[in-house]
């Protein structure tokens, strides 16, 4: 049986994993190729490392940060932040990421998403959506969340799919980082509306937080402060996860 | 030290494949070139992307030639996930012929909730073979094309809701795994070290 996925994310600049609240006020939180290492040996299922400095230096650096991290790790790792072209996507598959996430690109230039799944394969190509909290509905904004874009992040999540994505990595941005739990109402019409994987992504506090999402249908929950705080390990997440008959590896 | 050849065709994975090699204590070699290939002992076909494109890259290089010309020679070889599916007569995905080492065609897997199969999976032994000795096992896959369970050279099965699709397959000296052994822990490296040390029977 297929088992659902706990990955820990690494959001790095500058050659470090930092961790803000909803994506401001970063803090260091040291280097990121041990904690891959870390987080491999605890039982994460697979490993999200998010680039979050701009720039052609940074991106060089980024490159041979994942080559690093790639041989080194024994576990999928998908990489994403800054991903604007299919050279972008090449460039760090090569490098040694098994998935690379694309997200304000896509929605600028959805035709992205098609060209990348059909030169790679949408099994590679994950597209990340970060929704805030519109009325009754979610909107999808770009930048992360500095632009907004108009568009509803369900119907976006809709066309992202139809387009080509393998994958779909949500994140909640009104609970991104605040540990108040993922924003389940989201994923509920997500898992309604596409037939893609869905990593949910934005507000866990604790391991009951990542099982509650988990069982509502989403293949993977994504979560940051949890476990760079040293809060909670992965293999504590998973004994929740299986106490609720969730299949876990 | 065992030596072994990874295939190098453009397609993704080879840097991670060579470095779970290495962890297993293999001599890796990696190479495009069709006469090291064609006179390789060991050889390892890495995946990733569509089988249209692996196939038409291993056609233009003269590598698809060189790996008949070794599987001829009974040296063991190994396909990993789009790898595995090149050695089969033809792949739905891109409708393209592969190699025709394994006999039987690569679909669109059929039955599954959720397309890619993306994960931790089990992969259940059907019959006794080196390269399943250390199953069961959960591995990770990556992958929405793959063979039947059902296909004769199938060594061991996986099931993903109302599917069952091949996940080790072997005859003679060709094999494949569905699933990435180069990233799935000691699960991987118990199939690469079982490989290594594969004379290429049953």
């Amino acid at each position: 049986m297929l088992r659902r996925r706990i990955i820990p994310c690494l959001d790095v600049s500058g050659g470090r994993v930092v961790k803000g609240v909803e994506f401001v006020n970063l803090r260091d939180c040291g280097e990121p190729v041990d904690a891959a290492l870390r987080y491999a040996e605890q039982g994460a299922d697979e490993l999200c490392w998010l680039n979050i400095t701009a720039g052609d230096e940074a991106w060089d650096e980024l490159l041979t940060q994942v080559a690093d991290a790639g041989t080194r790790i024994d576990v999928p790792l998908t990489v994403g932040g800054g991903v604007s072209d299919e050279p972008h996507v090449r460039d760090l598959l090569g490098a040694g990421a098994d998935k690379v996430s694309i997200n304000s690109a896509a929605l600028d230039r959805p035709l992205l998403i098609t060209e990348c799944a059909e030169r790679h394969g949408s099994q590679c190509i994950v597209v990340a959506i970060d929704a805030r909290r519109s009325g009754d509905d979610w909107e999808a904004v770009a930048s992360g969340g500095r632009r907004t874009t108009g568009r509803d992040a369900v119907e976006w999540a809709r066309e992202a799919v139809e387009r080509g994505a393998g994958e779909l990595l949500v994140t909640s941005m009104d609970s991104d980082g605040t540990q108040r739990g993922y924003t389940l109402e989201l994923y509920d019409r997500l898992l309604g509306a596409v037939d893609v994987p869905i990593i949910a992504s934005g507000g866990a506090s604790s391991p009951s937080d990542i099982a509650d999402v988990l069982e509502l249908g989403v293949s993977a929950a994504l979560a940051a402060s949890i476990f760079h705080d040293g809060i909670h390990t992965v293999e504590e997440v998973k004994q929740t996860c299986r106490k609720r008959n969730l299949p876990m590896r | 030290m065992t030596a072994v050849t990874v295939v190098d065709y453009g397609g993704g994975n080879v840097r991670s494949l060579c470095a779970a090699l290495e962890r297993c204590g293999a001599t890796v070699t990696v190479s495009a070139e069709p006469s090291v290939v064609a006179s390789s002992n060991r050889l390892m076909l890495a995946g990733q992307g569509a089988a249209g494109t692996a196939m038409q890259a291993l056609n233009a290089t003269g590598l698809a030639e060189a790996l008949l010309d070794a599987a001829r020679r009974h040296v063991p070889l190994l396909g990993v996930c789009v790898g595995l599916q090149v050695l089969f007569d033809h792949s739905e995905e891109d409708d393209c012929a592969g190699l025709g080492l394994l006999h039987g065609s690569v679909r669109r897997i059929e039955g599954a909730d959720r397309l890619p199969h993306l994960g931790w999976n089990d992969v259940e032994p059907l019959s006794e073979h080196t390269l399943t000795h250390d199953l069961p096992a959960i591995t990770y896959f990556a992958h929405s094309y793959a063979v039947t369970a059902d296909i004769p050279s199938a060594l061991a099965v996986t099931r993903i809701d109302r599917a069952t699709i091949a996940s080790v397959v072997a005859h003679g000296s060709v094999a494949g795994a569905q699933f990435h052994p180069e990233r799935s822990s000691e699960a991987g490296r118990q199939l690469l070290r079982r490989f290594l040390a594969w004379d290429g029977d049953a």
